[in-house]
């Protein structure tokens, strides 16, 4: 049975010069006890779809056109009215639970509030209403963490405070705006579950907004696929995953990385650089190419780190420790994975060997020369100048006051000041071709670039001492699917033509699997295992690394 | 301290006894230790002991400064409040425009333009000193008197126009910032009343950095109340201050800055204290992230 009915829903946003439909005509359906899958890229309107349908669309943005029932009441009749169903018949779940519940509130303050404001009931059958609650997403001792303040949970137990305070006025729609995407996978899979469990128990009708096609898979009755405010496709999960009808949904299916097995390259269905010529990677002749020869380029020993609590007294009993005990070898000319969830350690391993860090204990070899025992600044430029690093986030990782061809040239004239101007130019056009940006992007600032066209660029700039390792942390997990396959093709295309050797740091296993040699699997500072890729995901040997293959949302459990 | 007719050896035997022959270093450790027990010597103006003096003179300023950093806290906050929810609109322009104003005219000019609107030709408040006082002792007090009370409007609106201002500014920047935040559209998402996000979940968290700014301020006032104080006339320190100045009384100038740091680092102590009990976040730190 039918119970929410999107008809013709529009939300324009009036600029200045234009106005940009957010979303153009949308029209879904969802029925009680389903859940339904809202995909696409960021900027596809996903999101403004799940707002608007409680008119929750931040200024200048408004709805121009449609209608939204729920059960038999149009509910944007009037848009007054509209604040009386929010948190009553509708419950909405954000993204990023470390700031959707107000800090300064205890988290019964606001459940209390909010039960307070929909149902009539006395401020003590609220408390008794909230700790069931509590106890119903899976926290335990309600009744002490009933008055802890928001920043005293971990990220999970945020995620399912906000759950319960979405349900505590035992809403008929649940409209989850990624509500796994700034979790670990462990924790992700626990609140799925637990939303999965919430729509049978309730009879809810939910709407599960997100980027991850795994997710979709495991969890959504139906998906509707969006693209620049327009629904693309809806329809059964197993038929749009399997057999979708659009080109854009076909597209999107293959961009995402197959946790099930290796491919050689990313498939790019959209048009786009269709008229490619050969990858021609013009940097080339200017790389003092490195024959390959079979020894470990990067040796790391006892590696450890531990951040001080304190900083006056050094008693470890307050330290944490960040990386503990941890040592292996990447060969010259292979990739090698790191993964761990967050708190793992695996950035702050990176950051040692580009040397932002000092180990507390333990050394780092390149090239057989132990860099972090080097005392000479001079000294040490020579090895920063083969270590580069690319950061995860392309928005904060670029100097947004610098030109590009300035940024370019910042690391190249450090380390060759007496380049001279033309050649300088010519290798920062021949750095931007090589990573198929344009010439004219040099002239242009990082805010006129995408995200994908960011990264390219911290690409280029990584490139451009001509390093022998390059240090890749998350690079993608910033970008959406498609602009991932395409960043991830360039770094294969790369290091296949320029021999580098990579270190490639992510949470996300799909990925990994398709990018790295060897893997090594870090939890809590430690090294649980390391083997090469293939034979990690097929017969892991620590529990912790058969545990994270369990729970990764795997697209292909569709066909199951 | 001494006049046309004292002869030179009365000078060198008063020059003797105040210590102004011996060495720097000694006359300056001295003054350390004499300070460190609240003496500060005696004026060399009005030949009396400087702590008294400055104790005789303290109620009229803490009085002065009190009454107007109520006046900037209370009315700041409300019209920032005000300007930071509704940000079109033309009292908020007009408060805007007007805390533009506050900001960039000098407190005396601002002083002189009140007392020349309402002492000259209005007539209705005075235009200098405190008005009848009522001795309690250890505290005179011009609160008990009409006159008294009067005579505390201009001083004290006059020096709250600045700091008003920069909590007006203040408080509607934080607002506007707060009020885009996930958590207020979360707690829109749950239905909670527009009353209760303003005032409850938004301006809670705003006043966290208003405490701060407005701590420091406090002393800024007492600082700035040497020209607010000179401008009417007002018996305070910052007045005897300004005499100070202009006699080269030593003494009375160190005593009150040392008493004006004093000040600072106790209101700097007690902000940090109630920044502890306001903000969650900084009183537990280390049971976090537990579950």
């Amino acid at each position: 049975m039918t119970f929410l009915k999107i008809n013709n829903l529009s939300v324009d946003y009036q600029m200045r010069k234009e106005t940009v439909n957010a979303a153009k005509n949308v029209n879904i359906e969802v029925n009680k006890g389903e859940i339904l899958g809202l995909v696409g890229e960021s900027g596809s309107g996903k999101s403004t779809v799940g707002n608007a349908i409680i008119n929750l669309i931040d200024e200048p943005g408004k709805v121009s056109s449609g209608s939204v029932i729920l059960g038999d009441l149009n509910i944007h009749e009037n848009s007054e009215s509209i604040v009386k169903y929010r948190g009553n018949k509708i419950g909405l779940i954000f993204q990023d639970p470390q700031t959707s519940l107000n800090p300064i509130l205890t988290v019964g303050e606001q459940l209390i509030e909010t039960i307070q404001t929909h149902l009539k009931l006395s401020k003590e059958e609220a408390k008794n209403k909230s700790l069931n609650l509590l106890k119903e997403v899976g926290i335990k001792d309600a009744e002490t963490r009933f008055d802890n303040y928001p920043h005293q949970f971990s990220g999970g137990m945020r995620q399912r405070v906000v759950i319960s305070l979405a349900l505590c006025c035992e809403p008929e729609l649940l409209i989850a705006d990624e509500p796994t995407t700034a979790l670990d996978v462990s924790i992700q899979s626990q609140i799925l579950e637990l939303i999965k469990k919430l729509t049978k128990e309730r009879n809810l009708a939910v709407i599960l907004i997100t980027h991850d096609m795994g997710v979709i898979a495991e969890t959504a009755d139906r998906v509707a696929v969006m693209k620049s405010g327009i629904l693309v496709e809806i329809g059964e999960t197993k038929k749009i995953l399997t057999k979708p009808q659009e080109n854009y949904t076909k597209s999107l299916v293959s961009s995402v990385p197959p946790t099930n097995k290796k491919i050689s390259r990313f498939v790019i269905v959209e048009k786009e650089n269709s008229d490619k010529k050969e990858n021609n990677i013009k940097i080339l002749n200017r790389w003092t190419k490195k024959v390959i020869i079979d020894q470990d380029l990067v040796k790391i020993k006892n590696l450890n780190k531990s951040f001080d609590d304190n900083f006056f007294t050094e008693s470890s009993k307050n330290s944490v420790m960040a990386v503990n005990d941890v040592s292996f070898d990447i060969k010259e000319g292979e990739s090698f994975g790191l993964v761990g969830e967050s708190g793992s350690g695996k950035s702050t391993i990176a950051k040692m060997i580009v040397n932002l860090f000092k180990p507390s204990s333990g050394n780092i070899f390149f090239d057989n020369v132990c860099i972090t025992e080097i005392k000479q600044r001079s000294e040490l430029m020579k090895f920063r100048k083969q270590i580069q690093m690319i950061f995860q986030d392309p928005y904060s990782s670029l100097n947004g006051r610098l030109k590009v061809k300035d940024i370019i040239a910042e690391p190249i004239t450090l380390h060759n000041p007496s380049i001279s101007n033309i050649d300088l130019n010519n290798y920062i056009y021949d750095l931007l071709e090589s990573v198929e940006l344009t010439q004219k992007s040099a002239d242009r600032y990082p805010h006129e670039f995408s995200g994908g066209q960011r990264q390219r660029i911290s690409i280029a700039r990584a490139l451009a001492t001509q390093p022998r390792l390059l240090v890749c942390d998350e690079p993608t997990s910033a970008l959406d699917v498609s602009i991932q396959a395409q960043i991830l093709n360039l770094l294969k295309d790369l290091q296949e033509q320029l021999n580098l050797t990579i270190l490639f740091i992510s949470h996300d296993l799909p990925v990994v699997r398709q990018m790295c040699d060897r893997i090594g699997v870090l939890k809590d500072g430690k090294l649980c295992e390391i083997s090469n890729t293939e034979d990690l995901f097929l017969k892991p040997d620590h529990e912790y690394t058969k545990e994270l293959l369990r729970l990764m949302p795997k697209i292909e459990s569709i066909y199951n | 301290m001494v006049g046309e007719e004292t002869s030179d050896e009365e000078r060198a035997e008063l020059r003797q006894t105040l210590g102004l022959m011996d060495p720097i270093h000694v006359q300056f450790s001295r003054f350390i230790v004499n300070a460190s027990k609240g003496e500060f010597g005696i004026s060399y103006q009005l030949r009396r002991p400087v702590s008294e003096l400055i104790v005789e003179r303290l109620p009229a300023t803490i009085e002065l400064v009190v009454i107007s950093a109520l006046i900037a806290l209370i009315t700041g906050t409300l019209l920032g409040v005000y300007t930071g929810i509704n940000r079109k609109g033309f009292l908020s322009d007009f408060v805007l425009a007007v805390s533009l104003l506050g900001v960039s005219l000098p407190t005396f000019v601002i002083g002189i333009l009140f007392i020349y609107l309402f002492a000259v030709i209005l007539g209705i408040l005075p235009s200098f000193g405190r008005g009848e006082v009522v001795d309690l002792g250890f505290w005179t007090t011009g609160f008990l008197t009409v006159s008294g009370l009067k005579a505390i409007i201009l001083p004290s609106v006059t020096l709250s126009l600045f700091q008003m201002t920069y909590i007006i500014r203040l408080v509607r920047a934080e607002m506007m910032e707060i009020l885009q935040t996930d958590y207020i559209k979360f707690a829109r998402a749950r239905g909670i009343s527009e009353n209760s996000i303003k005032y409850k979940h938004a301006l809670k968290n705003g006043l966290i950095p208003v405490i701060t700014i407005a701590g420091i301020n406090i002393g800024t006032l007492i600082a700035f109340s040497i020209i607010t104080e000179t401008v009417f006339q007002w018996p305070g320190m910052g007045f005897l201050f300004i005499q100070a100045v202009q006699f080269v009384d030593i003494p009375i100038m160190s005593a009150y800055l040392v008493f004006i740091a004093f000040v600072f680092v106790m209101i700097n102590f007690i902000v940090d204290i109630l920044y502890y009990l306001i903000d969650p976040r900084i009183r537990v730190k280390g049971d976090a992230a537990s579950g």
